[in-house]
């Protein structure tokens, strides 16, 4: 555990089309960004189970990004229309849960926005970095049931 | 499941090594890692020394799961997959670590960089250890193509194609083929005439055995996958037997219907109600308007069968076809099955006709405010006027006409801001047309840009300005209004800062180009995607200009977006190469990344519960209900089954599983969790 400076952990469900296009693409133009983020690449964001989410924030994750193409735009015609419909769905019930909803974002990012993967990057680091690490699910297993500040995390064991 | 896994870091010359101490990654990723049993780092991964250390260590450590952390997987997922099938390794083994776009590329700090890829590297460690083999979908090949609308676009695709010998069934929904071209009087930038390069074309078609034509037909529903789908065709009513009738023409010479417009003609002429389009028409045979018809008008108000009216029965009366009519009143629509195994879409498009959106231009209300195409029949020597320019009013040969450009493109005020991308030539090409016809008339063309892009285009735009003398004007027309049998057209003129106003005897307004109007619905038949102006989209832009996004269905010509005519040859000869390439295998291998439904021994049968939640997401009608029978027939349950021809693989299907029964080959719920798993947090 680093005492002097926290560093978050992003993990980030990108559509292989896509999103992850333009993170390839941000680094063929040698555009720089904050290292905090781990992708997870899967065809669609339509194919994105908020299971997959919740089990990164379990694991310790303290932000999510959830990436994939424009509307209109989805490879799979209507993929991420699913998504963005599931994500209306899921997003309220995490902050039902005392999950702070700016810990994880939804956006879309095309092949040919390097930039925009760059600055969506940037900003949920700094936006998390300032959110303090996510303990949910770690004073759950400390302290038991009892919940204390944003910590009202989903538990698995009800 | 232990699984032996290799590491290959690479280098990539200094790419990766300047920013990522590669030699760390390589000894970290067998750390406390008991699945991997060899790690190494080299110079160049994808070089051919590179694939051959690969391939050696796969051989020599008996390795049975890859890593390499190299570069973004777009780039050389494929060759490294290659490699290890070459070794004798199930490709689907082998997973990429992306250290190169995604790591050393955008974190120029050697520490962070290095910190990140060891964990870039565990991430897919631990996926390939969830790795399962999987082997290439193989689909058999249905060798016949169906090409979608006789136009300029579908009778290039269709005599390519079938002049390499393959079967093609085309469909047009008129009663001929030939489409906007056999429309048009004289083609830019040659001048030369539409139908007689048009005609030979669709005779050509007519006359190829390998081409089974379909008119007077509409595509009612496609079915099945790449290489086998099934196209249900509806035959309409056409009145008339294609076999029997020889095309003579007495039928529609005695039909007493004379005033109906003629569509081939833009409205500007007149047709019977028994007729053939246009005298080149492909087939040259009759269809019956039930829409017209004296007959079938007094059978629908009496509500009685067409054969029993005896308002007029003229063109059974006068068919010469013995002993069985040609003609026949009772004949019904027809829905013909054809198995095909790719599709050509060259639906063409439609002419902004409906100018009452342009209110300012009199809003259809004018008759001598035609469109481009009202003009090209006009001009045309098979025309309503034969080739002469009359105004449609009085038949007055005009003295002064006003083109006025971008009508229904560029402006966005009007909801469409594409370009149309013609009709600057064609404008260009309509005054020279005038000009030859009417010597001392004059010219004037209201312009925003003049786009006279393609080879001897900007000569010929020149020509119709420097040589036949017409005056351009570069700005917008705010009122056209009558004076008398005038049409003054009021303008600016936004090179000399001034108004012009013009008494003008004709005005042509050069019409956009339109997506049909049931574009939307059609593709929606086909499951191919479209633009907001409901034009159908390319995969890609630039490298896969005529490929549908649904596999096996191509584009061709202006159902994609506006274009020419060298153009739109161009792209269906594109469109039929892909189609030959498709038709030249006798079985298509595909990627095997598609969704399955689990199978379980009796009496669980499946995990499904049935719910096909699944069907109501997936994109492609790739989901079937199955049912599991009992030995005597009876249903014990109905589950969902992946049709794998048809299975894209995008895994909707799995995330919306309710029971976790559907899982996605290579994506699996296993290997996402194992990956997030392996993320080392703090």
């Amino acid at each position: 555990m680093s005492e002097t400076k926290f560093e978050p952990k992003i993990i980030a469900f990108l559509c292989n089309w896509c999103t992850y296009a333009g993170a390839d693409l941000a680094g063929t133009g040698r555009k720089q960004y904050q290292a905090n983020v781990r992708i997870i690449k899967l065809p669609c964001t339509g194919g994105i189970d908020p299971l997959f989410l919740i089990k990164a924030f379990e694991r310790g994750a303290d932000g999510i990004l959830v990436s994939g193409c424009h509307p209109g735009d989805c490879h799979y015609n209507s993929g991420n229309y699913h998504a963005r419909r599931r994500w209306n769905v899921f997003r309220p019930l995490l902050e039902f849960c005392g999950i702070n909803p700016d810990r994880i974002q939804f956006s879309w990012i095309s092949a040919a926005e390097g930039g925009k993967w760059v600055e969506t990057i940037n900003s949920i680091v700094d936006t998390v970095r300032a959110l303090g690490p996510f303990e949910g699910y770690h004073k759950l297993n400390t302290i038991g049931p009892e919940i204390s500040g944003e910590a009202a995390a989903p538990s698995e064991t009800g | 499941m232990s699984k032996k896994i290799g590491v290959f870091v690479c280098h990539c010359g200094t790419n990766i090594s300047a920013t990522v101490d590669v030699e760390k990654v390589a000894e970290e990723a067998k750390k406390n890692n008991p699945g991997v049993s060899y790690t190494t780092t080299y110079k160049y991964m994808c070089s051919d020394p590179g694939q051959k250390l690969l391939r050696d260590k796969i051989k020599e450590e008996g390795l049975d799961g890859v890593v390499v952390a190299a570069c973004s997987p777009k780039m050389h997922e494929h060759t490294f997959r290659n490699a290890s099938k070459k070794a004798g390794m199930n490709p689907y083994h082998v997973e990429i670590s992306n250290l190169r776009e995604q790591c050393s590329w955008v974190h120029p700090d050697k520490p962070t960089g290095t910190e990140k890829s060891i964990d870039l590297v565990r991430m897919m460690t631990e996926k390939t250890r969830k790795d399962k083999s999987l082997n290439p979908i193989k689909v058999p090949v249905t060798k016949r193509a169906l090409v979608i609308g006789g136009g300029i676009a579908g009778i290039q695709a269709a005599l390519d194609i079938a002049d390499a010998g393959h079967e093609v069934v085309m469909v047009e929904r008129e009663a001929s083929i030939g489409g906007h071209m056999a429309q048009l009087s004289e083609t830019f930038p040659t001048l030369d005439c539409s139908q007689c390069i048009m005609t030979p074309k669709m005779v050509e078609l007519a006359q190829n055995e390998n081409i089974k034509l379909y008119t007077w037909s509409e595509i009612e529903a496609v079915d099945g996958y790449l290489g086998n789908f099934d196209v249900k065709i509806r035959k309409k009513a056409r009145s008339v037997d294609l076999d029997l009738c020889t095309g003579c023409s007495s039928c529609w010479q005695v039909c007493p219907s004379k005033k109906i417009k003629s569509e081939f003609d833009m409205k500007l002429g007149n047709r019977t109600a028994i007729y053939i389009p246009f005298p080149q028409a492909i087939p040259s045979k009759p269809v019956i308007d039930r829409e017209h018809c004296l007959l079938f008008k007094d059978a629908r108000k009496k509500n009685i069968p067409p054969n029993d009216s005896k308002v007029c029965r003229k063109c059974l009366d006068v068919c010469p076809i013995a002993p069985v009519k040609a003609i026949d009143y009772s004949q019904e629509d027809e829905i013909i099955t054809e198995k095909i195994g790719a599709i050509v879409v060259a639906t063409g498009y439609k002419e902004l006709d409906d100018t009452s959106m342009y209110g300012e231009y009199g809003g259809g209300k004018y008759q001598d405010v035609i469109t481009g195409l009202q003009f090209e029949r006009l001009a045309s020597a098979s025309g309503p006027t034969e080739g002469e320019i009359q105004r449609p009013s009085d038949g007055k040969v005009p003295e002064i006409i006003v083109f006025i450009q971008c009508v229904g493109s560029r402006d966005p005020a009007k909801g469409c801001s594409y370009c149309s991308k013609t009709c600057c030539m064609y404008t260009a090409k309509h005054t020279m047309l005038y000009k030859h016809k009417v010597h001392d008339g004059h010219a004037y063309v209201f312009y925003i840009d003049i786009r006279c892009a393609g080879k001897d285009y900007e000569e010929f735009w020149l020509r119709a300005v420097e040589e036949e003398g017409a005056t351009y004007l570069r700005g917008r027309v705010s009122r056209i209004y009558k004076k008398g049998d005038k049409l003054v057209v009021l303008g600016a003129d936004t090179l000399t800062g001034s108004v012009v106003e013009i008494e003008a005897d004709m005005v042509v307004l050069a019409s956009a180009m339109k997506a049909q109007d049931d574009a939307e619905k059609f593709a929606q038949k086909l499951s191919i995607q479209y633009n907001k102006d409901k034009f159908f989209s390319e995969i890609h832009p630039k490298l896969k200009p005529v490929e549908s996004s649904s596999a096996g269905i191509f584009l061709a010509g202006t159902c994609q977006g506006p274009k020419d005519i060298p153009e739109t040859v161009a792209q269906a000869g594109a469109a039929a190469s892909k189609v030959l390439a498709l038709l030249s295998a006798d079985e298509l291998e595909r990627e095997p990344v598609v969704a399955k439904v689990d199978r379980l021994p009796a009496p669980i049968f499946s995990t499904c519960i049935g719910c096909f939640y699944c069907k109501r997401v997936c994109p492609y009608g790739a989901i079937a209900e199955e049912d599991i029978k009992a030995r005597d027939g009876s249903v014990i349950k109905t589950v969902a089954r992946v049709n794998e021809g048809l299975c894209q693989g995008c895994g909707l299907c799995a995330a919306t599983c309710r029971s976790k029964s559907v899982e996605l080959a290579g994506f699996n719920d296993e290997q996402v969790y194992a990956e997030i798993n392996s993320v080392e947090f703090s």
